[in-house]
């Protein structure tokens, strides 16, 4: 220590930081930091003016009110159903999307042939998958799920109306969950990597079969990787209207959504509607900050909880009893 | 450091016949390939029962893979095909009907690197035992107790079992390997390089520890210290170039060779 402390004393001639000014690493760091800077900007910029502007409007009542068609005006108006509906047409997304993903990635890191052609098949697929825009997502859940599967479950199921065959709070969720699979996918496939081969090899020569290494060893510690890959998705899929637009969204609805099959109001869609919709811009823009504002704290609040039960997870792992 | 180096000869040159009951593990003409590259070849060599064979030889020598080969560890890796058989008393594990679980059962392995489970102290040495069947609390307490007393880390750990084993020093770890190793009564334990990361006083607990195993265990170990093998083994065969070059009592092997490369090697003039 007292060595490193005092270095120039023992080696007088030697200097580890250049002398000259360098213009090209000077420029060159600036460069970097303002990038940063920009970016700290944009965002700071865009929550400073949802939260400066929502913040009027934004009250418990706000929050709690079931608010009658007409929305466009500040003190009858509310956000509840919205609230609710994105509420649950994450967390029934969430149902679906983890199961799928979680079970997509073992079977590539622990069953596939590494680099085989048709796991190089899935991942491209999957990663396109990715690449598709939100919209795409919608018409395809609208001519899939509600066109195809729902219909053919309402003949199945003699239904006299359409029960599954229209838009739905379960095909809301399925399509998002088939827009944000991938995420699931890359984050497990990445826990799953992570973890030391040695592990599952000292499972293995105990006598496990492979699938009691992967439920004992493998999973549990990829655990806190998986709920990274859910959170991920709950957030892209909290904001997006697209891929429900035609899948199961309403612009009004008298009632709170109780089943699977009923439509529901959201948060990113009543943005749209407030925008697109109102008599009078002036009188609407508070509450349409205000809705934003909740649509953000709502997605805030989602995460959170997500967060918190992967850090008991992993304090759990570390102490272990 | 001056008695680790010194070879303690006394006691392999104290056995100078395979085991009592003959041979335990035949290995008949095994040759092994990576792909096309044959990474053993034509392999013939019978272990003994409750003794401990150490495999040695330089990097690449294929002893290893041998090794892993008696638990099949090596059906693992897709590219591996063997020609040849391995019998342990008697019947050969790579049959048609044998069953793999039931063979790693009674042919267990502890590794290079100290591969404990994320888990309690408690948890490494019971997995095995959950695996194969055994609920019963107490049964579970007492089986855990028995490897870690024979496995010498019961002192140490008794009073934190359920505590994280990763919390425990590199030594240790590789002891609640062993632990939960022999927790399942396997009847031969594939030892690969279980002291090359660990420091000498950990090596000298774990070398210890071996010769007290072997009482129960018949013991295979693959080595890169020379002087560790010829204190721990009773019986040593040297490998080269994927080829048994000699096989015989450890004292021959490191007093009085038959095989020039034998001698160059335990002799440290190559490898």
């Amino acid at each position: 220590m007292s060595e490193v402390q005092s270095p120039k004393s023992e080696v007088p001639g030697r200097h580890f930081r250049a002398e000259k000014f360098d213009f090209w690493s000077f420029f060159f760091s600036g460069l970097t930091g303002l990038a940063t800077l920009f970016i700290l900007g944009i965002l700071a910029t865009i929550l400073i003016n949802i939260i400066a502007n929502g913040w009027p409007g934004f009250s418990w009542h706000f929050v709690s009110t079931t608010p009658k068609k007409d929305f466009f005006d500040i003190h009858t108006t509310g956000v509840f159903p919205m609230i609710v509906g994105t509420t649950f047409r994450v967390l029934v997304m969430t149902i679906f999307v983890i199961p799928v993903g979680v079970i997509t990635a073992i079977y590539l890191t622990e069953y596939a042939p590494s680099n085989s052609l048709i796991t190089r098949i899935i991942r491209a697929a999957v990663n396109n998958l990715a690449g598709v825009p939100s919209i795409v997502f919608g018409l395809f859940g609208l001519g899939f799920f509600i066109n195809f599967i729902g219909k053919n479950l309402d003949v199945l199921l003699h239904n006299a109306n359409a029960v599954w065959g229209q838009p739905a709070l379960v095909w809301a969720s399925l399509t998002l969950a088939v827009m944000t699979v991938p995420v699931v996918i890359v984050a497990t496939e990445e826990s799953l990597k992570a973890i030391p081969p040695g592990l599952r090899e000292a499972s293995l020569a105990l006598g496990a079969t492979k699938l009691e290494t992967i439920l004992k060893i493998v999973l549990p510690q990829a655990l806190p990787g998986i709920m990274t890959g859910g959170i991920l998705a709950v957030s892209r899929a909290a904001g997006e209207v697209a891929p429900i637009l035609f899948t199961g969204v309403a612009y009004y609805m008298a009632s709170l959504p109780t089943h699977l099959s009923d439509q529901f109001m959201d948060l990113g869609y009543h943005v749209f509607v407030l925008s697109t919709q109102s008599p009078n811009i002036e009188q609407t823009r508070p509450i349409l900050y205000a809705t934003v504002l909740v649509l953000l704290l709502l997605t805030f609040a989602l995460n959170i909880v997500a967060i918190i039960i992967r850090s008991n997870i992993r304090r759990k792992m570390r102490s272990l009893h | 450091m001056a008695e680790i180096s010194m070879p303690k000869l006394e006691v392999a040159a104290a056995k100078p016949t395979l085991s009592p009951a003959g041979p335990f593990i035949q290995i008949e003409s095994l040759s092994l390939f990576y792909g096309t590259s044959k990474a053993l070849k034509n392999i013939s060599v019978s272990l003994g029962e409750k003794v401990v064979t150490a495999f040695i030889g330089p990097s690449g020598c294929g002893k290893s893979t041998l090794l892993r080969c008696l638990n099949r560890m090596n059906d693992l890796i897709d590219s591996v095909h063997i020609e040849g058989a391995i019998k342990i008393g008697g019947h050969d594990i790579y049959g048609p009907e044998v069953d793999v679980i039931e063979l790693r059962k009674r042919v267990g392995m502890v590794f290079q690197k100290s591969n404990p489970f994320p888990k309690s102290i408690y948890e490494n040495v019971a997995y095995g035992l959950r695996l194969h069947g055994l609920k019963n609390k107490s049964e579970l307490d007492a089986a855990v107790e028995k490897s870690l007393q024979q496995s010498a880390l019961w002192d140490e750990v008794k009073d934190r079992l359920h505590a994280s084993a990763l919390g425990l020093s590199g030594g240790q770890q590789q002891r609640l390997c062993i632990a939960r190793a022999i927790a399942i009564r396997p009847e031969i334990i594939l030892m690969d390089e279980p002291a090359s990361a660990l420091d000498p006083i950990a090596t000298a607990h774990i070398e210890e520890l071996i010769l007290e195993l072997k009482k129960d265990f018949t013991i295979v170990i693959v080595t890169h210290n020379m002087q560790q093998a010829a204190r721990i083994s009773d019986f040593t065969a040297f490998f080269y170039l994927g080829e048994l070059i000699e096989y015989d009592t450890t004292a021959k092997i490191f007093t009085n060779p038959a095989k020039k490369q034998t001698e160059d090697y335990v002799t440290g003039r190559f490898g």
